[in-house]
C-alpha cells in the first residue's frame, strides 16, 4: 500500500539508506535482543499510593528489521489483554495496535512492524480535545479519561498515526481491568494497569515470549534502562518526526 | 441525599405513630425499604452510615486519582468494592449489574439513580476460571521484577 508508505515515512529519498541502515541493525539487535531474555529494564516500581511522575518517561523501542512479516503476535495479546473483540466490521472495529506492511515502490521491497498510539510529547489529540478527555499522564501516557469524553472524535481526526478507535456497540463482559464503553474514544494505553503494577505493555510480552522480541519497553528518562541504552547504541527513528510530536516509540530500521 | 431524608422520614413517621425504634426496625416495614445484601468480611472500608451517604463521592474521587495520577491504592477502589459486595445467583456465579440482586442496584433502583458506570466497569468479580488464567499469566505475575 503505497499510501501507507507515504504516510508512514517522511522522506522517501532515503528510503534506501534507511534500509542499510536497517541491515546494520539486524547483526547488532541479534546481539542485544537475544530472544527469551525479558527486557523491561523497569529501574523503579512505584508504590500504590504514588502518583505517576515525570522522573519516568515510558518509551518503547519497534526493531521493524525483527518484526516478521505475518506474525501478530503483538495484535493478539493487546486483544486478549483488554478484552478488544471485533464484530467483523475492520472499518470501525476497534484497533488499539495493527500491523502496518509497507512497500518501497520502486525496490518493491516490504517492511512489516506494529503501529499503537505512539505517547507524544506533544499529543494532538490532547490539543484538540474540547473537555480535557484526552490528556497526557505525568510519565507521558497518553489516555482517554472515559469519565470525560463526550466521543466528539476531534482527537481521532487530529491523530497523524491514525491510533485511535471509537466505541460503536453497546458492550458485555468487558475486563475488570479495562472498563470500555459504548460512545466513546480509546487507544493504547501502554496497558497502564499493568505498568501501575510494575509490568510491561502485553504486546512487549507476548513479543519477547512467542515472537521475535523486537519490542523494547522501558523509562526514556533514564540512561541506564535497558530501552535508552538499546536507543544510544542504535540509530532509530519516529513516524513523522517532521510533525513535531515527539513519540515515545521508536523504530529501528525503518 | 435520598437516602438520608428517607431515614429521616422512617424516624418521624415510627416517633409520631408512637411505637419505638427498636421494634419498628424488627418488623416487616410498610414502608418498602430497600435491603442491600451484607458485604463479605466485617465492616466496609468507612463506617455503614457514611457509606450509605457518601460512597459516590469517594468514588469519584478515587476515579480522578486513579485515572488522571495513576494512584492505584485499594481502599476506595471500585473493583475492589464489586469484589467485596459480590452476591451469587442460582447459579452460584457472583451477579451482574443487570440483577436486581446486584448489590449496587438495590439501592439505586428504589432512589431511580441510574449509574453509567457498568456500561464501561465490569459489574462482578471475574470468575473463577478467569481468575484462575489470570493468575497462571496474568498480568501481575508476568513482567514483573522479582521483589
Ligand atoms: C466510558 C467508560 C467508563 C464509564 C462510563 C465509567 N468508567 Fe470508570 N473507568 C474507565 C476507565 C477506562 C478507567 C481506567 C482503568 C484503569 O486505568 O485501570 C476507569 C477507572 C475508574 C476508577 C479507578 C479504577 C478502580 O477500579 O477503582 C474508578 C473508581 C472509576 N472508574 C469509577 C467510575 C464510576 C463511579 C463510574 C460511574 C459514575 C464510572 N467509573 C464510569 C471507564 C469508564
Ligand atoms: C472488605 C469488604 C468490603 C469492601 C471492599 C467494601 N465494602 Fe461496602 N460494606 C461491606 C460490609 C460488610 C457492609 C455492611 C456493614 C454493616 O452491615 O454494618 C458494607 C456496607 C456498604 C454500604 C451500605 C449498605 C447498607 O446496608 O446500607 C454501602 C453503600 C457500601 N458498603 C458501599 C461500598 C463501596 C462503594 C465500596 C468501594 C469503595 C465498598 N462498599 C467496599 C464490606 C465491604
Ligand atoms: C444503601 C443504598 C445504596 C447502595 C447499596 C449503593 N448506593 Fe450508590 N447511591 C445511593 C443513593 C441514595 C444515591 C443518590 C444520592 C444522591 O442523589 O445524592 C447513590 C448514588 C450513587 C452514585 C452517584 C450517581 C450520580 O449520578 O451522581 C454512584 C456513582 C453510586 N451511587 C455508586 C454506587 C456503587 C458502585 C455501588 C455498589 C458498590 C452503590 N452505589 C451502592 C444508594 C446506594
Amino acid at each position: 500500500m503505497s499510501s501507507k508508505h507515504n504516510q508512514l515515512s517522511d522522506d522517501n529519498a532515503h528510503s534506501a539508506r534507511r534500509r542499510f541502515l536497517g541491515q546494520v541493525g539486524v547483526l547488532a539487535a541479534g546481539i542485544s535482543l537475544a530472544p527469551g531474555v525479558t527486557l523491561n529494564g523497569i529501574a523503579e516500581a512505584r508504590e500504590a499510593d504514588q502518583p505517576a511522575s515525570d522522573k519516568v518517561r515510558w518509551g518503547l523501542l519497534v526493531d521493524a528489521t525483527r518484526c516478521a512479516e505475518g506474525c501478530d503476535a503483538c495484535v493478539r495479546a493487546c486483544a486478549d489483554e483488554n478484552g478488544l473483540s471485533g464484530h467483523g466490521r475492520p472499518e470501525t472495529d476497534a484497533q488499539w495496535i495493527r500491523k502496518v506492511t509497507l512497500r518501497d515502490p520502486k525496490t518493491k521491497a516490504t517492511q512489516s512492524l506494529p503501529v499503537m498510539c505512539q505517547h507524544c510529547a506533544e499529543p494532538p489529540c490532547v490539543d484538540v480535545c474540547p473537555t480535557g478527555a484526552s490528556f497526557k499522564r505525568a510519565d507521558g501516557i497518553v489516555l482517554v479519561d472515559k469519565h470525560t469524553c463526550i466521543g466528539c472524535r476531534y482527537c481521532m481526526m487530529a491523530c497523524p498515526y491514525k491510533a485511535r478507535s471509537f466505541v460503536h456497540e453497546t458492550l458485555t463482559d468487558q475486563k475488570p481491568h479495562t472498563p470500555r464503553g459504548k460512545g466513546t474514544v480509546e487507544s493504547c494505553t501502554f496497558c497502564v494497569h499493568r505498568i501501575d503494577a510494575g509490568g510491561q505493555p502485553a504486546c512487549v510480552e507476548a513479543c519477547s515470549k512467542t515472537a521475535t522480541g523486537a519490542m523494547i519497553f522501558g523509562n526514556l528518562n533514564d540512561a541506564n534502562s535497558t530501552l535508552s541504552k538499546a536507543l544510544a547504541d542504535h540509530p532509530s527513528s519516529r513516524i513523522r518526526a517532521d510533525l513535531g510530536t515527539d513519540p515515545g516509540v521508536r523504530y529501528r530500521g525503518l | 441525599m435520598g437516602w438520608v431524608k428517607f431515614i429521616t422520614g422512617l424516624v418521624l413517621v415510627v416517633l409520631l405513630s408512637g411505637t419505638d425504634v427498636g421494634s419498628a426496625c424488627a418488623q416487616e416495614s410498610r414502608v418498602p425499604v430497600p435491603k442491600p445484601p451484607k458485604g463479605k468480611g466485617e465492616q466496609c472500608v468507612r463506617e455503614t452510615s457514611f457509606m450509605r451517604a457518601n460512597h459516590m463521592n469517594l468514588l469519584l474521587h478515587q476515579r480522578d486519582e486513579t485515572v488522571q495520577k495513576g494512584i492505584r491504592t485499594k481502599k476506595y477502589s471500585l473493583r475492589e468494592c464489586i469484589a467485596c459486595h459480590a452476591v451469587n445467583g442460582k447459579d452460584g456465579q457472583p451477579v451482574s449489574y443487570e440483577d436486581p440482586k446486584n448489590f449496587c442496584r438495590s439501592c439505586h433502583e428504589y432512589v431511580a439513580v441510574k449509574l453509567d458506570c457498568f456500561e464501561c466497569h465490569a459489574s462482578k468479580p471475574p470468575s473463577k476460571k478467569a481468575a484462575a488464567a489470570n493468575s497462571e499469566n496474568g498480568y501481575r505475575a508476568s513482567g514483573v521484577l522479582p521483589q
